[in-house]
């Protein structure tokens, strides 16, 4: 609409007046308007691609900036997203909308290029992550209250279907965590209160198929799944291991990998949950936040065995290896937060450490590696550093900063 | 007040407010500086925020907001941040906080002064 509703209390006697006005001046802009909507439609004035374009949350604010990595700068900001603590973001297959998910239960669809909210839809009372489907059709929302999975037309945001997180022991809703994206149209998403891995294929998304992996162990908290697709992989917060799901051969069932892995001591306190999402494949190994513990754990895929332990700065929070596998960099838990490590790949070894100042909470590598994008939350900053030399390139003001993702994102599986 | 809210809750309420209001200097901070307070607001909005929602409505953490807190005693929940709950991902603060700031955190969240803080 065009007035604030706070403009307009007239009294009695002014209120066929100033109504007129306001019909004139509706009129007098609807053109302009129209206008404006016809460009919105179209496009920015001058084309672009989106390969190097990306955002940046900004948690407090409810608000994004729209980001590129050629020039390394801000192009604008987009706002009313809502409760953005927590949020994550996946991409359309065009690179051209994010899908970003809010604490609140709001799903938003923002258009990168006219860098405007296209649709919000408060989905549910409180949820934790999403996923875009093999086809870019759905995109899957993982909540909390009610615990559950509802799954929205990529396109219109309008509900595709809804599923209730019924624990299988009768015990009620659980909370959803580690929702990921799997070939074959599926959906893997983890009951944080139940202990069970579901798979949904949306093969048919009149008639989608659920299949239920119960006794999967106690709290898993998050999930990951292998850029091949093949395993899907669930931290337990109550049990020292993880639970593994191969895809390619669902009827092995879940399996317990990495057991006792904190060797029976007593875990540290907890004071963030690790990401998995971050996980690093690189080489033949994977990387792994170990939690309530300063390490980072080496695992072969595969066999699953622990190869070995590499002892860092703090509690990992994500461990993400650069996109050509040479480097895994490591950020940290409160209070130890303020620290960036970068494992060497080849030696094991920590080759480079730098505080880039209090709260960094994200790291992301351009597509090929040569940046890193990192978000310092309680300096309110985007720093861009040069992964070869370690020198910061560039530093942006951001409100809170917290996730950030780039549109390569698009084109991976999982992510 | 809200009109959703039982009749037990506002009264806990009520009763909240008046020992606030009563034990104001304590409320105010007392030893607590106005600089720590602020310290306090922030780790509460910030990093208690990732489990228990940047508005504290709850997340993998429960909600705290005041209607969820009015019936538990402070000492309990003061006890709660300070030891943790073992067997869910609630931690104990001892290492980071002192006693008296978690009660200060606790009157906070209790009279819903949590949200003044600047963001």
């Amino acid at each position: 609409m065009v007035g604030t509703r706070s403009e307009n209390r007239p009294d009695d006697e002014g209120i066929a007046m100033k109504f007129s006005k306001l019909i004139a001046f509706a009129l007098l802009i609807m053109p302009v308007l129209a206008a404006a909507e016809a460009r919105a439609q179209a496009g920015p004035a001058t084309i672009r691609g989106t390969g190097d374009l990306g955002l940046v949350i900004e948690r407090a604010s409810g608000s994004l900036q729209v980001i590129e990595t050629s020039q390394r700068t801000a192009l604008g900001r987009v706002e009313g997203l809502g409760d953005l603590s927590h949020a994550s973001a996946v991409y359309s297959r065009d690179g051209r909308y994010a899908y970003i998910f809010g604490r609140d239960g709001g799903l938003s669809k923002v258009d990168l290029l006219a860098r405007r909210l296209v649709k919000r839809v408060v989905q549910s009372g409180n949820s934790i992550g999403g996923a875009i489907s093999q086809d870019g059709r759905l995109v899957a929302v993982s909540n909390y209250k009610p615990g559950g999975v509802k799954v929205f037309d990529a396109g219109s945001l309008d509900l595709v279907a809804n599923i209730p997180a019924q624990a299988s022991d009768g015990s009620g809703l659980s909370k959803v965590v580690g929702l990921a994206d799997a070939p074959g149209q599926r959906f893997v998403f983890s009951l944080y209160d139940a202990g069970e891995i579901w798979v949904a294929d949306f093969s048919d998304p009149a008639d989608y198929k659920l299949r239920k992996y119960p006794n999967i162990g106690e709290l898993p908290y998050d999930g990951l799944i292998t850029d091949d697709g093949r395993y899907y992989i669930a931290g337990l917060f109550g049990e020292d291991g993880m639970a593994m799901l191969d895809l390619w051969r669902p009827e092995l069932g879940v399996r317990r990998i990495l057991d006792g892995y904190g060797r029976g001591e007593e875990k540290l306190p907890v004071y963030k949950m690790p990401h998995l999402e971050g996980w690093a494949r690189a080489g033949e190994v994977i990387f792994l936040p170990a939690v309530g513990r300063h390490e980072v754990l080496i695992v072969e895929p595969g066999s699953w065995r622990e190869v070995g332990r590499i002892p860092v700065h703090g509690q990992p929070i994500f461990a993400v290896a650069r996109p050509d596998g040479r480097q895994v960099w490591v950020n940290f838990a409160h209070p130890r937060n303020d620290t960036v490590q970068v494992i060497d790949v080849p030696s094991m070894k920590i080759v480079h450490e730098f505080k880039p100042g209090k709260a960094v909470l994200h790291l992301e590598f351009t597509p090929r590696g040569e940046q890193v994008w990192i978000s310092v939350r309680d300096a309110d900053r985007v720093d861009v550093y040069d992964t070869e030399s370690f020198q910061r390139l560039t530093t942006m003001p951001a409100k809170k900063p917290s996730g950030i993702f780039l549109t390569a994102r698009a084109n991976r599986i999982g992510l | 007040m809200n009109s959703r809210m039982p009749p037990w809750a506002a009264k806990a309420l009520v009763a909240v407010s008046l020992t606030a209001s009563l034990a104001n200097t304590a409320w105010a901070g007392g030893s607590i500086s106005a600089q720590r307070q602020q310290e306090l607001l922030y780790l509460l909005q910030q990093d208690c925020g990732s489990c228990h929602g940047l508005t504290l409505k709850g997340g993998l953490g429960s909600p705290l907001l005041p209607i969820n807190l009015a019936d538990k005693p402070d000492a309990a929940l003061v006890e709660v941040i300070m030891q943790g709950l073992p067997g869910t991902p609630m931690p104990p603060w001892r290492f980071l906080l002192e006693e008296k700031e978690a009660a200060w955190l606790v009157r906070a969240l209790k009279t819903g002064q949590t949200m003044k803080v600047s963001p």
